[in-house]
């Protein structure tokens, strides 16, 4: 995997389509191709009560791959995104149509655990929230809930390591995590969704609420990171989809014919290709920037 | 087509209308709080300066006398106003908080059953408290066999301050934003853990608020009390829950039947004491509220 610094030192050669800034798009990688996907997604609808929000998605993720979700809003990537750790079944009413299998293994199954599920599959959300708690207390939450007792310290100072934090609150464990800033505190939210040791991270726009400096460091942080984690993340945001993703998927929201609004998986394809030479015509609009 | 939007008036004088309203309203707003305040003011001063006269140490070391005016005291009333108002904490603050929780974090708002719990919490909220007063005499004290005692009276005004209880705690966890529950349920922490270490401390200050305020509603209620054995004249201190008791609301009313001044007086002083319980509980309130306040 390389980072978005490799990139800038090293850009390589890419072909190019209009929409993106040249920069972004001379940075476009082939990805790996999807031997072994960690989720298989098929035929996959999620509703609200009588209401279908998604309907018939089907996608298989790579594992230790960054999967990007875009598309405009409404289109229903936050909800998809959702079901990949089932969230969504903490919302009344809600019921997921179709199969997603991870590692081979339907997570809607009858014998699942859904407390079982979102340990192992970590989800950090659009706006940080940290606990009103200490920053120590922050990450030693999610081993203790998971009965972890002994040797927290040492996991606390290596997942922030690992979440590239320590350096900056080390002398501040004690002090609640809401006097970080905005973007510390989404930071800290990614260390205490990795310090369960999750095997995927699900990130609903991560970057929504910070400033480009933040955002750059979160997006550095993720690269990082899908050296040993599958990530998939939902972005408004397409340059950011185009510089941290191996694959984006493109949603939108479409019109039944019964006027009904719901959305629909358009092109999944390696990142290089859907922003250079996207098979729809809806993705390039998309893109380009004509609607959306 | 073009539309032309109606062009601005050449440059006047930046001078205003009158607008006598404004000043008015305020008036009123004013003299509404004016109103209050002082009625307030004249009450206090008033039971202040008649009190004043036997604001000392025998109020709260010797015993009511019905005989000897100067030698009375409240300290029975007292004990048992303080005995009464920590056991119906005792009582009440658990199963509100437990109701609370429930209806709040687990219970399906839309099922039938827990709405009309709801829509019933609500509504006994507002229910008179001479109500719980033959409740309590009815059901407690003779139907359970507990008798007049402090422990009948203690039960019957947890029953009177638990819909308020209910009713705070619940908002003090709707504060709680939803985005805590889901960060701590993403991490693989079942409801109950969620609850318990993160909703619920959270909520604790809102908890305390509500549930002192609804105490110090409890502590001046002398109705419901009527009708549970408080009537008597004590002049001892309730030991046991079994005992009988008196509280200050209580003692406050019979001075104020005796025909002689000096028993009012000794009324006026008491009612002093009751409003400074009433103001320390508020004060702590206050103190909790501040001390911790959370920022999302």
């Amino acid at each position: 995997m390389t980072t978005t610094r490799d990139f800038v030192n090293n850009p390589p050669a890419g072909p190019a389509s209009p929409g993106l800034p040249a920069s972004v798009k001379q940075n476009l990688q082939e990805a790996p191709d999807l031997v072994d996907p960690i989720f298989q997604v098929e035929d996959v609808s999620v509703f609200y009560g009588d209401y279908e929000a998604v309907r018939g998605v089907d996608m298989k993720i790579g594992q230790k791959q960054i999967t990007a979700l875009i598309g405009p809003s409404g289109c229903g990537k936050s909800t998809l995104l959702r079901c990949f750790n089932r969230m969504n079944d903490l919302i009344p009413g809600t019921r997921v149509g179709g199969k997603i299998s991870f590692r081979g293994e339907d997570l809607y199954g009858d014998d699942v655990d859904p407390i079982e599920v979102r340990r192992r599959i970590g989800m950090v959300f659009q706006k940080p929230n940290p606990f009103p708690k200490s920053i120590y207390d922050n990450i030693a939450y999610g081993p203790r809930v998971n009965g972890i007792r002994r040797g927290l310290d040492d996991l606390v100072e290596q997942t922030l390591r690992q979440a590239a934090l320590w350096d900056e609150v080390k002398d501040k464990l004690k002090q609640n995590a809401l006097s970080l800033s905005g973007g510390q505190q989404q930071r800290l939210c990614i260390a205490r969704a990795i310090a369960i040791r999750p095997e995927v991270i699900l990130m609903d726009e991560p970057c929504s609420a910070l400033d480009p400096i933040a955002t750059a460091k979160i997006e550095d942080l993720m690269q990082d990171l899908a050296r040993n984690y599958t990530i998939v993340i939902v972005t408004h945001n397409m340059q950011q989809a185009a510089r941290v993703s191996d694959r984006t998927a493109f949603l939108t929201a479409e019109l039944d014919s019964a006027g009904v609004r719901y959305g629909k998986l358009i092109e999944y394809e390696q990142t290089s290709k859907l922003f250079t030479t996207p098979s729809d015509d809806r993705t390039e609009a998309y893109i380009t920037g004509r609607f959306g | 087509m073009t539309a032309t939007l109606p062009q601005h008036k050449a440059a006047g004088p930046l001078r205003g209308r009158s607008r006598p309203l404004e000043p008015a309203f305020r008036g009123v707003l004013l003299a509404s709080l004016i109103v209050a305040v002082l009625f307030l003011i004249v009450l206090l001063s008033y039971v202040f300066i008649e009190g004043s006269g036997r604001l000392d140490t025998r109020l709260w070391e010797n015993f009511p006398s019905k005989l000897y005016p100067e030698r009375a005291g409240a300290q029975s009333a007292i004990v048992g106003t303080l005995y009464i108002i920590g056991l119906t904490g005792l009582f009440c603050v658990p199963i509100g908080v437990m109701t609370a929780i429930y209806l709040e974090e687990y219970a399906d708002g839309e099922r039938w059953y827990n709405r009309l719990i709801e829509l019933n919490v609500q509504n006994l909220a507002g229910v008179p408290s001479i109500v719980y007063g033959i409740l309590g005499l009815g059901i407690i004290a003779r139907g359970l066999g507990v008798g007049r005692t402090l422990l009948a009276a203690a039960l019957t005004l947890s029953l009177l301050v638990l819909p308020v209880v209910i009713i705070s705690a619940r908002e003090a966890l709707r504060a709680v934003p939803g985005s805590i529950r889901q960060a701590s349920l993403a991490l693989g922490a079942t409801p109950w853990q969620t609850t318990a270490r993160q909703v619920l401390p959270a909520a604790v200050p809102g908890i305390a608020t509500g549930t002192i305020l609804a105490l110090s509603r409890a502590i001046g209620e002398a109705a419901p009390l009527l009708l549970l054995g408080a009537v008597t004249h004590i002049t001892f201190n309730p030991a046991n829950i079994t005992d009988a008791y008196t509280v200050l609301p209580i003692q406050i009313y019979n001075w104020i039947k005796q025909p002689e001044a000096e028993f009012h007086t000794l009324a006026s002083a008491a009612i002093v004491i009751l409003l400074l319980i009433l103001l320390a509980m508020n004060s702590v309130a206050i103190w909790l509220r501040n001390r911790y306040q959370k920022r999302w």
